[in-house]
């Protein structure tokens, strides 16, 4: 047995290093990714090769069955290909939520026939998929979303609005949380997830402007969209478990991003020493580097609870604990951080475009703008806090109103 | 080399928490202040802690240790801090056992390591001189004379000073900033007077005034003026397990606070019900999570002679002494008007804490350490 891990791992190392194209290797930068799909745009011959060459070899998903287009690998297989595609430090062929999310639910939950017509066309990456959890009135409360599927015979008739849509203009098709029992007891418990065809008739995509300018984000309206009864995934008015499930493999896929995104790092020490005067000695400015210090060194405490945190798993431990902190810490981090670069850099850190401020100057302007909504896009930090301190710290719930 | 305990660091661990939990527990504490005690530790507590091999672990074999590192010394001061055990473990092992290690000649180790680590002779280091621990900053001073060198000027925090066999004293030797040398004085030089500096936490701790006190040449460690390196190391092992014995502190009174918390009834419900309290709990467990990371490299580092230890010992002392202050004031505040109250533990963790935080650098000193070493990190 270990012979044969032994020679997949020396013939995956051999097949990755003569396929996959150097210029394919390393971080990303924005923008520079491919996102499968119906519109797929390759920059170039090479992010074409690699895809096809991933794909042509079942390893967009390596480990779903060979039944659906996946590769077939064992647990231990997959394991060793992602730690071969690391040492390589190979970018994704392509990204697709389809995959990482819907794709593990789908083999868990969907019937046979669902698995045969949606799974292949994701493991060819034919179809980018979005999805539809959020609603104007329903964020943090996601329970309370509104979008309702009638039962009209042999499919359902959708209509209301989805919120905060990545890609929504981009995509084919959508995993969609609606409600298809208005009268339940709980509200959890009259929620269905479906899928549909973003193609299809009343379905509306607008962009949405953030404060920091243009986004991925989308609203998404319905207006009496049919949606075929064999796109109900796992039993009626059970959506709610499914859509818990999904957010779980959200987390594994935000934190896969890290692996291979370039990130908008802006060295905050070097940038302080460039905007402060070394010798200066006012109160002000002694103060503003004893900041920078403590967040440069609460990422660095967050870095190494990252890597605490693998190694902890690796060696079978319990890491709910220590995963409940980590998408909190580093939002809040990164909001504090920019929040600093903007005291440090006084009106150098204000401007929107232009030639009068440098192409950094004006990446900081948008980092800091966007970072306001990373603390709260994916559970706001306030949920964050809330989860901790009910499933870790085990404290009681409130009488009424509040959270669960 | 992990950030986590392997499985020997692990069973160490456990076996630690037992021993502390009943042969150290926080009761034992308690008497020793009400008794006025100097010595601030139970001696036959410190026997069995030499039985069980403990004051050995961070020593090569060759000077008759385990080496067993600094991640398994970690594991027994997190379970000594849990339980406010005391022992002279990071005064005579940590930080004058290192100096001897690292510094000592073959004679000055044959002469004090072995009976350290049997437990028979204690020493003590003293560097401190000020309101603050700045080892950059040495007055005392050690004048060469054909007998040997004379030590004129004192030493305050010196934990457990009382009653030790001898004290490894850093004195300034020279002009240049860092001429600094080590000296080994035996308790029983002419001119040394002792007194006790009765702190909040009632451990042993103290003051010493050298006053023309004369040492014979072979009480020099290592070279003259060259002791500001052996100083250093010996300094951030003992920072490393100061911050592992103040994690083991602030994740027991955490636990005390949280079970506060769910059975302190108000307004008709438990207060941990409030999410205004909820949420400042979970803030202290990110604080903790991140506090046990950087702690769990800073031994890592030591044990891997990292020459990044320095820095990532700074970040260790400072995240957890931060993370202390706030786990410690919120646990007082959190228990309302009882936990000002003297006959609840709450208030021994709190003031042992807040001198752990202060011993051989507070979070301010560790973050202007850590800052210009960050580049490199």
């Amino acid at each position: 047995m270990i012979n044969t891990i032994e020679e997949f791992r020396a013939d995956t190392r051999a097949w990755l290093e003569s396929n996959c194209p150097e210029s394919i290797r390393g971080p990303a930068k924005d923008g520079e990714l491919v996102w499968g799909g119906s519109r797929i745009e390759f920059l170039n011959e090479a992010q074409r090769l690699w895809f096809e060459r991933m794909r042509d070899r079942g390893w967009f998903c390596p480990d779903w069955p060979t039944a659906y287009g996946g590769g077939g690998l064992t647990p231990e297989q997959d394991s060793v290909l992602q730690q071969e595609l690391k040492r390589l430090k190979c970018r994704p062929p392509q990204i697709n939520l389809g995959i990482w999310m819907l794709g593990p639910v789908l083999l868990e939950f969907g019937t046979e026939e669902q698995k045969q017509r949606l799974l292949p066309p994701m493991t060819r990456g034919e179809v980018r998929w979005c999805q539809g959890f959020s609603e104007p009135n329903a964020g943090s409360d996601l329970a309370n979303l509104r979008t309702s599927a009638v039962d009209a015979g042999d499919h359902y008739v959708v209509n209301g609005s989805k919120i905060w849509t990545s890609y929504g203009d981009k995509s084919d098709w959508m995993y969609c949380l609606v409600r298809t029992d208005p009268h339940a007891a709980k509200k959890q418990e009259g929620i269905s997830l479906v899928v549909l065809d973003m193609h299809a008739d009343g379905v509306e995509v607008r962009p949405i402007d953030l404060i920091s300018g243009k986004s991925a984000f989308c609203e998404v309206f319905f207006d009496n969209v049919k949606v075929p009864k064999d796109n109900l995934i796992g039993p009626l008015n059970g959506g709610w478990t499914l859509a818990k499930r999904l957010l779980q493999h959200e987390r594994s896929a935000m934190s896969k991003f890290g692996d291979f995104c370039l990130p908008n790092h802006f060295d905050l020490m070097a940038i302080v020493s460039r905007y402060i005067p070394e010798d200066s000695q006012s109160a002000a400015d002694i103060m503003l580097r004893a900041k920078a210090t403590e967040l440069a060194l609460n990422e660095q405490a967050f870095n190494l609870s990252v890597r605490r945190m693998g190694e902890e798993a690796r060696a079978g431990q319990d890491v709910s604990a220590t995963a409940a902190i980590m998408k909190l810490v580093h939002t809040e981090q990164e909001k504090q951080k920019f929040e600093l670069l903007v005291d440090v850099m006084g009106h150098r850190a204000l401007g929107w475009d232009g030639d009068e401020f440098s192409e950094q100057e004006l990446a900081i302007s948008k980092a800091w703008l966007l970072s306001y909504t990373q603390t709260i896009s994916g559970g706001s930090s306030e949920v964050q806090l809330n989860v901790i301190a009910k499933r870790v710290l085990e404290l009681p719930d409130a009488p009424k109103g509040g959270a669960k | 080399m992990s950030l986590v305990y392997n499985e020997e660091q692990r069973m160490l661990l456990d076996t630690a928490q037992e021993f502390f939990a009943e042969r150290s527990p926080v009761s034992a504490l308690r008497a020793l202040r009400d008794s006025g005690d100097e010595l601030g530790f139970e001696p036959s507590v410190w026997r069995e802690m030499t039985e069980l091999g403990w004051t050995a672990i961070p020593f090569p074999e060759r000077l008759g240790g385990l080496a067993f590192g600094y991640t398994g010394m970690g594991a027994v001061f997190e379970s000594a801090g849990r339980q406010l055990s005391a022992s002279p473990l990071l005064s005579s092992i940590v930080l004058c056992g290192s100096v001897l290690e690292l510094g000592g000649s073959e004679a000055q180790q044959a002469q004090w390591l072995a009976e350290m680590i049997s437990g028979s002779k204690r020493l003590a280091l003293a560097v401190d001189e000020g309101a603050r621990h700045n080892p950059e900053r040495i007055e005392l001073v050690a004048k060469r004379n054909d007998r040997g060198f004379e030590l004129s000027g004192s030493k305050v925090m010196v934990v457990d000073g009382m009653g030790a066999d001898g004290w490894i004293v850093a004195a300034r030797t020279g002009a240049a900033d860092d001429a600094i040398s080590l000296f080994i004085v035996p308790a029983e030089a002419a001119g040394v007077s002792v007194s006790r500096q009765k702190l909040i936490d009632s451990r042993n701790t103290a003051r010493l005034v050298f006053n023309q006190v004369e040492v014979a040449a072979d009480a020099l460690i290592g070279e003259l003026d060259q002791g500001a390196e052996v100083l250093s190391l010996a300094l951030d092992r003992g920072r490393a397990c100061i911050a592992a014995e103040l994690l083991g502190a602030c994740e027991s009174l955490f636990q005390t606070t949280l079970d506060y918390l769910r059975t302190r009834v108000q307004f008709d419900v438990p207060i941990g019900s409030f999410q205004a309290l909820q949420h400042r709990a979970a803030w202290m467990h990110v604080d903790i999570e991140l506090a046990r990371s950087s702690l769990m490299a800073a031994l890592e580092a030591l044990d891997a002679d990292d020459v990044q230890a320095g820095q990532l010992v700074s970040l260790a002392k400072w995240k957890v002494g931060q993370m202390a202050d706030k786990v410690s004031n919120e646990a007082v505040q959190m228990h309302g008007g009882i936990g000002v109250t003297d006959e609840l533990d709450v208030g021994l963790y709190f003031k042992r804490i807040r001198v752990l935080q202060a011993l051989l650098g507070d979070a301010d000193y560790h973050l202007n350490r850590a800052a210009p070493l960050l580049d490199a990190a």
